[in-house]
């Protein structure tokens, strides 16, 4: 006899430990099962060298939901809120942001930038009131709640005014290029914008439906940046403390290999060790194509719905860089207190367009784009004292390199993104101790995420909202009967939010289901 | 770079030669590619041949996809509703196959060839839709129309043939079964089925033998009546016998544009088919939605008072024909039957069996027009249904 639960959750990932500590709460037996040690999924701290951790692939959080804190009474603590930005500039006159305001540019970009800010952030609130809802159906037997929230969108839209809906509409299938380029002349300020556009997917600046992706970064928590206090691993801690204090029961180490069916529909999961668990209600907290083609199989599934998760475009390009430092490397130009902030090295936006072009032909940027924190500045557990970690986001660095990812073609990207770093940071190369690269494809087999990619999916209109992660299976149900999708593949992404999760565990609670 | 000849125009069956020598009508029309006769001589000779001896239809056209692999029975199993598991190597099974809305995209039928290895046939191409369900499963779909040619052989006398080509054993084929058997220096495959609802086979072999086969069958069938038929004939005896034809009594789901304009198994009357007790299907979820919540259309066999086909028609539920409840889509005087016959689509809850509807029949007469409301009852057996279809071995004739 195996154990019954009334639902199974695969995968500790914040999404999946959030919508189990919420099943739980509602008196539900939840077991959580991770193939990790650790919980937490891709939100989790991890030591990669003697005395130095990090943060493995999440590294900033943006977007975690006060509704997600409310609901579980969560106390995550940070050690930098707010945090800045600074654009590097390799001459040391670097461009600063904080909130809506810009330094280090011309009197005509900080007012341009005041007025970008004011309507992104405008556009980004409408967006925002999404979130944490169900995305209606669109079909012939869309329900009356389905039509309201329809409605309401549309509403909302047309209550930004006249001027202001034609501006959301031109601008919400645009790319960002177009628009900082008729804004800007600051290289550095566009440079910068574009890379926040374009982080963590298959586009560079001048693809289409990149707006949309800076709007979906600014929605989650209108662009507030904190790092929390010992790394992502404290926001999972958190979410599975409540997990289990609501009642649900975690096991890490616990590979789940397939997702039982019976009598077409779900009956409870399979491990590697070939242990088994019972339960009518699974809930995938991997993404959907690991979901449906490894762990459920296209035979239990319709075809053309198949199709659609088949193609699913999910190629990671966001490399995780962490080096080891015995101390902070000289930034011309930064002051010691500003390494408690976020740096990005992204000189002009045609710089960003050409690192992405190797990408779309199988090939790592010759000159590739980064996002940088120090971690350790504000937070001594993450190295031994006096010594540092940087966390970088590398970008473009392709899930499936044409020359194929072995030692040499890592180790050599790994030599080219320290030297590009070293433009910025002269003496860097010199206090690097140990290093690790996670490239996407490392991130599929370490936290396994088809194609490595942090969205479980890219983010663009047609993988968007109704249709997330395909048409007709944005409801975080799945076309089988007792599954359900919680994780950054179902509405509204990725990022660290937990609002998939919350919205995936209303969504079971709502259709009455029960055992 | 090497240019790979393709043939333009239509495709010519590599019976071709034989069925242009016979051929007086010259009425050829597009099946899928290839030229298909109308009908060689007289249609309505050619009709009579199956009832009453044995036509030769050319199969060759018939779109012939080679299921292999080690999911080949979990690919036909999850593509067909009906429970494939069950048809062993030997046997074919007739099936329909649906999209995730439970939506007939066509139906055929499905040789279990040898064990793992099947066959599928249909008016229709499916390549696109094939390739789509193969996701995710290791097989390997072939499409062998072009390199196996077939010749269906078709009426009362058409195992006499078989037997008199030499043929042994023919006599002991079931229904629904194949087999291989020797013919001149090679082997042939023959299966007991076909579209006209008589005694018949099929026949199946590669293209080089295709002449051989055609001679020694019409040099065999002589004194048992053989001729060639062409679709006409073949429509007729298809009607007689209820068989559905795709673009004709429903249309493939997937080249519908309006909602509700595709059919369902159920809505077909193929509730036969569908078997909710074997593994997952595609179109599952939606048509056990249906079966709760029952079927919008119906598809009924009409056996109509007079003597004039009601092509075309509207049926009515009351001889004052106020409103419609469907309308016919295939029909034709049986003169095997003696009855006026047709297939046609009833909204539901009509089209039990032994309602009473009214089909409105419009006719010519020396250039005028002329209607009138014809009884029509629904029945459920196909109009033409000999005991000889069914006997194992089917009798000399």
């Amino acid at each position: 006899m195996s154990d019954r639960y009334d639902a199974i959750v695969v995968g500790a990932g914040h999404n999946g430990l959030v919508c189990a500590s919420l099943l739980a709460k509602a008196g539900k037996k939840v077991l959580v099962l991770e193939a990790n040690s650790q919980v937490g999924g891709a939100a989790v701290t991890r030591s990669f060298a003697d005395g130095y951790s990090v943060s493995s692939v999440a590294h900033l959080l943006y977007q975690l939901q006060p509704q997600v804190i409310k609901d579980l009474g969560l106390n995550i603590e940070t050690v930098s809120n707010n945090m800045g930005t600074i654009a590097l500039s390799a001459d040391g006159n670097h461009v600063r942001f904080n909130g809506d305001e810009v330094s280090g540019v011309g009197d005509e970009d900080v007012a341009q930038f005041r007025d970008f800010r004011k309507r992104m952030t405008r556009f980004a609130k409408l967006l925002k009131t999404f979130l944490n809802k169900t995305p209606p159906r669109l079909a012939n037997d869309a329900s009356k709640s389905d039509l309201f929230t329809l409605a309401q969108l549309g509403l909302d839209i047309r209550r930004l005014g006249k001027v202001e809906m034609q501006e959301f509409l031109r601008l919400i299938g645009m790319n960002m290029r177009d628009e900082v380029a008729e804004r800007f002349d600051s290289a550095l300020l566009r440079g910068a914008i574009s890379l926040d556009a374009v982080m963590g997917t298959h586009l560079g600046p001048r693809s289409p439906n990149t707006i949309l992706t800076y709007l979906y970064r600014l929605a989650g928590g209108d662009g507030a940046i904190s790092q929390p206090s010992g790394g992502m691993s404290s926001v999972a801690e958190a979410l599975a403390h409540s997990a289990r204090e609501n009642g649900a029961t975690i096991r890490t180490n616990m590979k789940v290999k397939r997702i039982v069916i019976e009598n077409g529909r779900a009956a409870g999961v399979e491990t590697e060790d070939g242990e088994r668990f019972s339960s009518w209600l699974v809930v995938s907290n991997a993404d959907p194509k690991s979901t449906i083609m490894n762990l459920v199989q296209a035979r239990h599934v319709e075809t053309e719905f198949t199709h659609r998760i088949h193609h699913l475009r999910m190629r990671g390009n966001a490399a995780k860089l962490h080096l080891a430092l015995d101390g902070l490397p000289t930034i011309p130009g930064v002051e010691k207190r500003e390494y408690a902030d976020r740096f990005v090295i992204a000189p002009d936006d045609q710089y960003v367009e050409r690192a992405f072009n190797n990408a779309k032909y199988g090939e790592t940027s010759v000159k590739p784009v980064f996002e940088i924190c120090f971690p350790s500045f504000r937070d001594a557990s993450l190295a031994p004292t006096g010594k540092h970690v940087m966390s970088a986001i590398v970008q473009y660095v392709p899930f499936e390199l044409r020359e194929g990812w072995s030692d040499k073609t890592h180790s050599a990207f790994e030599k080219l993104a320290i030297e590009t770093l070293a433009e910025y940071m002269p003496d860097l190369a010199d206090r690097v101790t140990a290093s690790e690269l996670l490239t996407p494809a490392d991130i599929e087999e370490q936290f396994h995420i088809h194609g490595g990619h942090w969205h479980h999916g890219e983010l663009t209109m047609d993988q968007f909202l109704f249709t997330r992660p395909v048409g007709g299976a944005a409801q975080y149900a799945m076309p089988l009967d007792g599954l359900y999708l919680c994780g950054a593949g179902a509405h509204p992404g990725g990022g660290v939010s937990g609002a998939a999760g919350r919205n995936a565990a209303r969504a079971i609670l709502k259709s009455g289901y029960s055992l | 770079m090497t240019i790979q000849e393709v043939p333009q125009g239509r495709l010519r069956s590599p019976f071709y030669p034989r069925q242009a020598d016979l051929d007086r009508l010259f009425q050829w029309h597009d099946w899928k590619g290839y030229a298909s006769a109308e009908g060689f001589y007289d249609t309505t000779l050619e009709y009579f041949s199956v009832r009453n001896s044995a036509g030769v239809f050319d199969l060759t056209p018939m779109t012939k996809y080679r299921i292999t692999g080690p999911d080949s029975l979990v690919y036909i199993n999850r593509l067909v509703t009906r429970d494939m598991s069950k048809i062993k190597p030997g046997r074919v099974a007739y099936a329909v196959w649906c999209d995730d809305e439970g939506q007939v995209i066509d139906d055929g039928t499905i040789f279990h060839l040898k064990q793992g290895e099947y066959r599928l046939c249909s008016q229709e191409r499916h390549m696109a839709w094939l390739q789509m369900s193969a996701i995710g499963m290791d097989v390997t779909i072939v499409d062998e129309t072009e390199e196996v040619c077939g010749l269906a052989l078709q009426g009362p006398t058409s195992c006499s043939i078989l037997k008199a080509m030499g043929i042994e054993g023919i006599e002991n084929l079931r229904p629904f079964g194949m087999a291989t058997y020797a013919f001149q220096d090679t082997e042939i495959m023959i299966s007991r089925t076909g579209f006209t609802g008589d005694l018949g086979y099929e026949v199946w072999l590669s293209n080089d033998k295709a002449l051989d086969l055609w001679d020694a069958m019409f040099d065999a069938g002589k004194i048992y009546g053989i001729m060639a038929m062409g679709t006409e004939a073949l429509e007729h005896a298809r009607i007689e016998a209820g068989f559905i034809a795709a673009y004709v009594d429903f249309l493939p789901a997937n080249v519908t544009v309006r909602t509700g304009r595709s059919r369902s198994p159920f809505e077909l009357g193929l509730d036969w088919l569908v078997d909710f007790k074997k593994p997952n299907f595609n179109g599952r979820r939606a048509l056990a939605r249906e079966k709760r919540n029952g079927s919008t259309w119906q598809l009924v066999k009409l056996d109509i008072e007079g003597n004039k086909p009601a092509h075309h028609s509207y049926i009515y539920s009351t001889s004052k024909g106020k409103k419609d409840v469907g309308f016919i889509t295939s029909a034709a005087w049986s003169p095997v039957c003696k009855q006026n016959v047709a297939l046609g689509t009833v909204r539901s809850p009509h089209g039990k069996v032994g309602e009473k509807l009214y089909v409105e029949i419009y006719y010519q007469r020396e250039m005028h027009w002329s209607k009138m409301m014809a009884e029509a009852t629904v029945v459920d057996k196909p109009f033409w249904d000999p005991p000889r279809k069914r006997a194992t071995p089917p009798g000399p004739f």
